[in-house]
Parts: C-alpha cells; structure tokens; sequence
C-alpha cells in the first residue's frame, strides 16, 4: 500500500463519524488557551472555523488578502447551500444526499468523508438559522426549498440569489463576535506565502503585510488552509479576481499532496467572452435552467447570419430550433448535471452552430416560461439574475433569449486530505474548496457551501483536537527560529528576484497566454497529444515569464501587481500539474473528458478498472517531475454504474 | 448589443502614492475601448499600458467584479460607484460613456476611510462598528432546530432586503456629512427583523451607534444622497428604524 493513510474509521458506514468522535482525543479547555491556530482565508470555510475554533477557547491568527473577512469568494455564490432535513417529506434522507454525492461526483469521493458531509449538514441550516441567515421562506414561516440539477428532491435552501452572502454574513459575524472578544487576531490585507515546518510539523507562517510590504512571520501550533480553489489558472473564470492557488502550492512544496488536481467543474450557464478586453466570467445561477430552455439554430446559415448580426433569435421560427439537451437527453433534458451540459454546448459550437459573433454562445430562452407562467413569475424568481445579464449585456432577457457558455467555475481537486482534514504535513489542514475531499470529479450543485460550513463549523472543530491533545507541552512557536529565518528568506528572495526581472511584458499578458493553453488543451476536452503539447507550451510560457516580466511600483508599499506576478508564477507551476494528472488519467470521468474514453455514442466513459483512485501527487524539487501516489477508493456501500441521464 | 468602440477618453485620476502623500490629479488617454467592456476593463488596458509606459499603474480595489463583494469603490464624475443606478464600480460598463469624454476618479472621500494609495482606501471603521456589536451572540452547536420558530414571509424578505448591504462604504461617500447611519441601520435592521437577532437588538444598535460616533463618521441630517448611492438600494426607513431602537435604547437604561 501506499504511504498514505487516510484514517477512515472502522465500522458500519453511519456509525463510523459518531465512532470516531468518541474516539479522538479530547482538549482541556485551560489548555486550548495555551494553544494557538492560524487559519489562513476567511471564506465559508475559514471563518466558520476560525470563529468555532476561537469559541472553545482556542488563540486564533485569521488571515486573508482582502480589506475585511466578508469579502471573501464565497460572498459571490448565489444558488443555495444543501442539506437533508427532508422538511419537504420528499424521502429525502442522510443516505440520500450521500448517494447523490458519490453519484454526482461519478464515484471519485470517499464513502466516509461523504456520508459524513451529509450527516451533518441539517445541522448547518440550524446554526446558519440562529446566526441570523434570512433564508427563503414560505408563507406559513418554515423554510423554502428549490431543487438543484442531478437530483429528485428538493434540499436546496436559499437566500435569493445571494445564498453565499449570506451564509458568509453568518460565519463573519461569528468571527466579528469572536475579534471583539479578543479571541481571534484577524489580519486582513496580508498574503501567505509560504507555511513554516519545525520537525516536520507545520509552526507557523510567513505572509505579506500587503498596505506596508512588510515580510512577516506568524507562529502557531497548528495551520489551516481554506484558502479556495485555483480555477483563475484559466485567466478567465468565475473566481474573484484575486482567488489564487498559491497558498496550496507553497503547501504543496512543503510535502502536502495535491489530489486530483484535472477535476476542475466547468460551468454551463455563464455570461459568453465578448472581443479580447474582458477580465473575468459571470456565472448566470443554475436555478434558470429550471425554466429556460437552451437552444441553437438547426440550419448552419441561420447560426452564420446571427453570427454576422443580420437577424436576431427571434426571427428563427420554431420548428428551425435545436433544443439539443431535450433532444439528446429526453428524461433529464435542461437539468442534466454541469458537466453534460458543458460538454453538450461546446459539442454544437465547434460543429458551427454558435450564434454570437465569436461562435461561442447557445441561447437560454425563457419565452416559453413566460408564455406558460406570465413575467411576473418568472420577475419574482430570476428578478436579480436578469437585471445583472442586462447591466452587461445590455439586451433585455424578458424579450431575447440570453446567451451563455461554459466557463471554469469550480475545482474539486486540491490538497489531499485525511479523514481528520489533515494533508500529509502534520499539523496542517485544509478544508473548504481548497482540499479534494468531497466532491469527486464533479460536485453537484450547492454541495461547495456545504461542505464548507461542514468542514469549519462540525468537523474541524473536533479533529483539530485529536492532533492538538498531542502539542499541549509544545511551546509557542519560536519566530526567531532558524525555520523561520530560512522560510522568510526564501520569501523575500522570491519577490526580490520577480521585482529585478525589469523585463517588458505585464503579468496579464503571461497570465492571458496560460489561460489559452488551458482551455483549449486542458479545459473541457482532452486527450493525449494535447496534454503533452500543454505541458510544453506552459513551460515556454514559464521561462519567458521569468525573463521578460515587468512588476512596476515598490515593494514597501501597496502593488497589485506584484501580488499578482506571484499567483501567476505558481499558476504556471499549478497548469503543469494539471496536465500530467489529466494526462496519467485516461478515462472520462466526471468533469474530465477524455476524448480516448468514450461510449459508441460519444458520451463518458469511465474506467473503473484501472482508475478507481483519487490520484496524489509529491512535490520531487523544482524542475523535476512530480512523483504520483495513489489513494485507493473502496466502495462497501453503493454500486458502481455508468451515470446517463437519458 | 452591438457594442461599439470608443475611440478615445481622457481619465482624470486621483494620484496618491501613500497616505502621508499629499495627492493630485493626473490625466492619460485611453484609446479604442469597447462599449461592451467593464470600467474597470478600462482600467485594467489603462494601467498594462502605464506598465509598458515604465509608469506606476493605478491602484483600485476590487476581487469579485459581479457586485456583490462590496470591494470596488471608485467615485466617477462625482457620483459614488459612477453614472448608472443600483450598481457597483465593477458592474459599470463603457456605454454609459461618451467617445472624447473626460472622466474623472476619486477615491471615497470621508476622514473615517483614509486612503492608502491612489484610489484604495482603508474601511477597517466598518469593521470596528460591526465587531461592536453587528452579530447575535450564539456559538457554534447546540442551537434549535431550524424550523422551530416560524418566521413570516414578509419578516424574512424585510429583512433579506436589509442583509443585502455590501459594506461599499458608497453612502458614506456620497454623504455630505460623511455618515455610516446607512450602513450602521442595515445591519441593525438585518438583525432585529428576525426573532433570533430581536433579543440583544437594542444594546447591539446602541452600541454600533457609539462606535460609528467614536471613529469619526458624520451625524445623519436627512439628505437621503446615501440612499440614492446605495447600489444595493438599502431603504433610509431602516434609518428611522435604528432611531427608534436607539432612542429606546438609551431611554431603557
Ligand atoms: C459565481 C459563483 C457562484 C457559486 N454558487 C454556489 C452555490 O450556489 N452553491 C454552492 O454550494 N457553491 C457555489 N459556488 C462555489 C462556492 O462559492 C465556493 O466553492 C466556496 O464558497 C469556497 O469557499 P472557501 O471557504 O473554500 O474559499 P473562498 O470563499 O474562496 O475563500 C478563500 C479565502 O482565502 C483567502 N486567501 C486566499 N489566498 C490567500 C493567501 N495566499 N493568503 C491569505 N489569504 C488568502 C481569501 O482572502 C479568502 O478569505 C459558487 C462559486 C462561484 C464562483
Ligand atoms: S448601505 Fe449601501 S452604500 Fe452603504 S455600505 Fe451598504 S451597500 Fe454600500
Ligand atoms: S468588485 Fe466586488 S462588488 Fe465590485
């Protein structure tokens, strides 16, 4: 077996979280105040556990590059957030939105980590429910449910659009509660860059006072990471802009593992490029594929003549539309899962059916939800989604149907984790959408705020505990310890060597360069030849990146772009990764689609002979390849099938 | 639609390069930017050029760029988060402009929000109101089931439409006076709409309420520029309301 060892306890599948509890090790609340966490972001993830942490009694170090907490992605997510309380009497249940999970993710999750996301996550509508969170409500005053795609019952709980706002609103609040009291340290605008190791075990921090430039060092007994994923390695996608993958990756070099880091989620339903000046992707919320019905033209010189501007959808009639998800896919038809979706839109815009100028668009129509439930209905359920399409686009989508393409949304790689949350450095954890744990090769919708919250608020907060029982007789962490001179070192001499390049090129021009190579060889379709050709194409990119940057400005004061010279030079370290991954895994699977792996009518094909593993990737020093470990997954609960949602 | 291309704009930007330097304008030209881009795509092709310049580029805040962050705060032709209603800086686009025009930025301008450089200012006194007492006191676990108590229809949207502030700081900005009252009542409102935050609802509005006064944000006089502002449309109602919870406040003691 490998070396990993994931810590998945004995026993039945629904007894093994209650077991374990019962069996980890236990912290005396005099001694939780001799011990101190650093948490590093304040997303779901983050601030959920830096405010429980701090609420038994723990010192807390909360990081983030942001001006407050509250800013963090998860602010931008809009859906909702699941959980089985079955409130609808739908038969939902734990074991269900378990079964959901795994299948969703096309069985590339652990059983155990799974179930117990879902076990927890009525909890999570409780505390979210006594923090304040104005979830939907009906009119009798319980609360709302909606449904999400690739599921048969109704577990979605939301707040409008803004379901991410204000859960973060929730934990922020907490944590605020937990600062005042003096309990938690929050250190906004200050950047990780490197995560510091005494005798193997993570001590502390180094991070960048962005305001000052200051390089400084932060001692703890224990270190958390929930620092998000790494989708912005496409230059354009959902993320905020500052979302990075560079706190994983300064883990990564420290000896954790990355963990499937191919499985990035592609988007169906987001807001199409337009021309070559656009920065960043927005997400058009999943929940309008309840109502629109996705379409393109049937006749290849209708789809040229939108192309060219000389007729609008409108004048297409009827029986020329091609609803290709209701035609390919009867049973499921709009609401088939992210992924299906994706691949279905690219598949009708490469074959020269897309109707916006770039041939990268396929409309979204909601004429005939009008026509069956009047605008009002539709106003009342999509009011805020179509007035921020509008502000963009600038065309009304009562009257014309949206156009939309997919998009990079979400990555279910990341830091391998065990059972405890804890990567393969002892003493540091990762949780949140940063770490591979739950979600497979593709995560179903409103799963990420769930797992999130689960993870700060119910798991966390106990396991941390197991480790931490061990380092009550550790001292504080020494700052002026040799570990941490060299680690600060190393920082510095990173930012010093960036800042002399004195090249020719901005940091965009590289990151735009990146962005291309992965989309089109390592996005949404894939297969062999082009995976290699990426892998060297993203190392000529890198050498001319350290040659030919240009970072303006100083470095004892506030430089945007310098902070993103840094995430870029390890997104080009992350894109490699990504491409020997998708490489090694020659089977379609969830998000990754292989173009070798494909049933006789060109749908994924999963291979579950050979790649039933979540794939673990060593740090082997710079330059040289990485060293692939693997996490076998075993399945005693739920039977492996072909998914099809025909 | 059909977006068209400006040929050429002259930005007038405030220029700062820390919070001991005094500060000015500066003005560059901007060519061929498309209708459809964001402003702060224009900014973005402005400051690659300024790069390629050898010239320092211009420092804004933003993370998100779909308005809901809060992060970006840039005041356009005198206007907080520019000329277009109920939007954020990052969800202003270029067809609100004219081809040859002038447009001039600023950052926030209020002593509570000093600026750190060019157009970023520091809001930490947003977070030092809410550490006051912006929250309900409950930890984590241990809490009912969430259906316990009913909560009408119309508490719940009320509140939802108090919750949506973004922290911008926008309404301090475009107060004369420089106040938070529009932010300070949002979470206020928030809060003591819902049975769970009604318990601590008035020491929590007199205790945000003295915070806001300490950090030197301006009394509220009615002039109704913050709501105007608002890109979440926060209503100033919620103004009357904290007054009320204040008032009571202070009177109960
Ligand atoms: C547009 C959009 C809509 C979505 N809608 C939904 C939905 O409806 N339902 C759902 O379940 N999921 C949704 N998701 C996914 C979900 O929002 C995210 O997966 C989730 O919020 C991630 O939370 P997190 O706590 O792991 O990280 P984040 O919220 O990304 O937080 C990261 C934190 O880390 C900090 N940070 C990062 N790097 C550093 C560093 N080097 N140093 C210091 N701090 C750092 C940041 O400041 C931030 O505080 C959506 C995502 C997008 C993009
Ligand atoms: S009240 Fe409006 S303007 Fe003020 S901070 Fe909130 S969202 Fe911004
Ligand atoms: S950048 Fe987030 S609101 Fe503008």
């Amino acid at each position: 077996m490998s070396i990993l060892d994931s810590k998945i306890p004995e026993g039945p599948l629904a007894e093994k979280w209650n077991k374990h509890k019962s069996n980890i090790k236990v912290v005396s609340p005099a001694n939780k105040r001799k011990l101190e966490v650093i948490v590093v972001g304040t997303g779901l993830g983050g601030a959920s556990a830096a405010a429980s942490l701090a609420e038994l009694g723990y010192k807390v170090k909360a990081f983030c590059y942001q001006d407050s907490p509250r800013r963090a992605h998860s602010i931008a997510a809009q859906g909702g957030i699941n959980a089985a309380k079955n409130y609808q009497n739908d038969n939902d249940s734990v074991f269900r939105l378990f079964y959901d999970t795994i299948k969703g993710g096309d069985y590339r999750a652990r059983e155990a980590n799974v179930y117990r996301l879902a076990e927890v996550s009525p909890n999570i509508i409780d505390q979210c429910v006594a923090q304040g969170v104005p979830f939907g409500r009906e009119y009798g005053g319980l609360l709302d449910n909606r449904s999400f795609g690739g599921v048969l019952v109704s577990r979605t709980f939301y707040a409008r659009g803004q379901t991410g706002q204000q859960l973060l609103l929730g934990a922020y609040q907490a944590l605020n509660r937990q600062i005042s009291k003096g309990n938690v340290e929050m250190y906004s605008r200050h950047e990780m860059l490197d995560v510091v190791k005494i005798d193997g075990k993570a001590r502390g921090i180094i991070a960048r006072d962005l305001v000052s430039g200051e390089i400084k060092r932060f001692g703890a007994h224990a270190v958390v990471v929930a620092t998000g994923g790494y989708g912005n390695v496409f230059f354009l996608s959902t993320n905020a802009m500052g979302s990075n993958g560079s706190a994983a990756w300064q883990c990564y070099k420290k000896g954790a593992m990355m963990s499937n880091p191919c499985f990035v989620q592609i988007h169906p339903t987001c807001i199409p490029v337009h021309g070559d000046q656009q920065s960043k992707l927005t997400l058009m919320s999943e929940s309008l594929r309840n109502d629109g019905r996705v379409w393109v033209p049937k006749k290849n010189e209708d789809a040229e003549k939108l192309r060219k501007g000389e007729i609008g959808p409108n004048d297409i009639p009827e029986d020329d539309r091609d609803f290709y998800l209701e035609r390919r896919y009867p049973s499921y038809g709009n609401l088939v899962p992210r992924d299906v979706a994706s691949r279905a839109a690219k598949e009708r815009c490469d074959a020269g059916f897309g109707v916006n100028a770039e041939g990268k668009a396929v409309y979204l129509d909601f004429k005939y939800a009008i026509e069956r439930l009047g605008k009002d209905v539709i106003k009342a359920r999509y009011g805020n989604l179509f007035q921020m399409y509008e502000k963009i686009t600038d065309v009304d989508p009562y009257k014309e149907p949206m156009m939309i393409y997919p998009a990079i949304h979400y990555s279910m790689g990341g830091t391998w984790v065990d059972y405890n949350l804890m990567t393969t450095v002892p003493g540091l954890y990762s949780i949140g959408e940063a770490n591979f744990s739950d979600h497979g090769a593709n995560r179903l919708g409103a799963s990420a705020l769930m797992q999130g919250l689960a993870d700060g608020y119910f798991v966390l907060p106990y396991t941390i505990g197991d480790y931490l029982a061990d380092e009550i007789l550790t001292p504080k962490a020494d700052t002026n310890a040799l570990e941490f001179e060299e680690a600060e070192k190393a920082v510095t001499g990173r930012i010093e060597k960036l800042f002399n390049i004195k090249g020719s090129k901005p940091v965009d021009y590289f990151h735009k360069k990146l962005g291309h190579v992965m989309w089109d060889y390592v996005g949404m379709s894939r297969n062999a030849e082009g995976l290699k050709k990426a892998i060297e194409m993203i190392k000529e990119i890198r050498e001319e990146f350290w040659k030919d940057v240009k970072i303006p400005g100083e470095l004892n004061n506030l430089n945007p772009e310098l902070e993103k010279a840094g995430r870029v030079a390890d997104f080009l370290d992350i894109g490699e990764l990504m491409a020997h991954d998708a490489l090694d895994r020659n089977e379609s699977c969830g998000g990754h689609f292989r173009e070798e792996s494909v049933t006789e009518d060109g749908e994924a094909k999963r291979d579950d002979e050979q790649f039933t593993y979540v794939s673990c990737w060593e740090f082997n020093g710079e330059g040289k390849e990485p060293v692939l470990h693997k996490e076998d997954l075993v399945f005693e609960n739920v039977k492996l099938t072909q998914r099809s949602y025909k | 639609m059909a977006d068209k291309i400006l040929k050429k704009l002259n930005i007038k930007v405030w220029r700062q390069n820390n919070a001991q330097d005094k500060g000015r304008f500066e003005t560059y030209t901007i060519e061929n930017i498309s209708t459809g881009s964001s402003f702060l795509e224009m900014l973005d092709i402005l400051n690659n050029n300024l790069i390629e310049e050898g010239k320092d580029p211009i420092a804004f805040d933003h993370d998100c760029r779909e308005g809901i962050c809060g992060t970006c705060s840039l005041f356009i032709n005198g206007r907080a988060h520019g000329p277009d209603t109920e939007v954020t800086t990052c969800q202003l686009h270029m067809r609100k402009f004219k081809d040859g025009e002038t447009i001039t930025i600023e950052p926030w301008r209020a002593a509570a929000f000093p600026v750190i450089k060019d157009l970023v200012v520091d809001r930490t006194a947003f977070e030092k109101i809410l550490q006051a007492g912006g929250y309900i006191s409950v930890n984590t676990g241990g809490v009912p089931d969430a259906n316990a108590i009913p909560i009408s229809h119309e508490d719940a949207e009320e509140s939802m439409d108090a919750a949506s502030c973004i922290g911008c700081g926008a309404c301090v900005a475009a107060c004369k006076n420089s106040s938070a009252m529009l932010f300070v009542s949002a979470k206020v409102a928030h809060l003591a709409k819902l049975p769970q935050g009604k318990v601590e609802a008035k020491s929590r509005a007199r205790k945000m309420v003295a915070k806001m006064d300490e950090l030197g944000f301006g009394g509220c006089t009615n002039t109704g520029a913050c709501e105007v502002e608002c890109p979440k449309s926060i209503s100033i109602t919620n103004i009357a309301r904290l007054n009320r919870e204040y008032l009571t406040a202070r009177f109960s003691e």
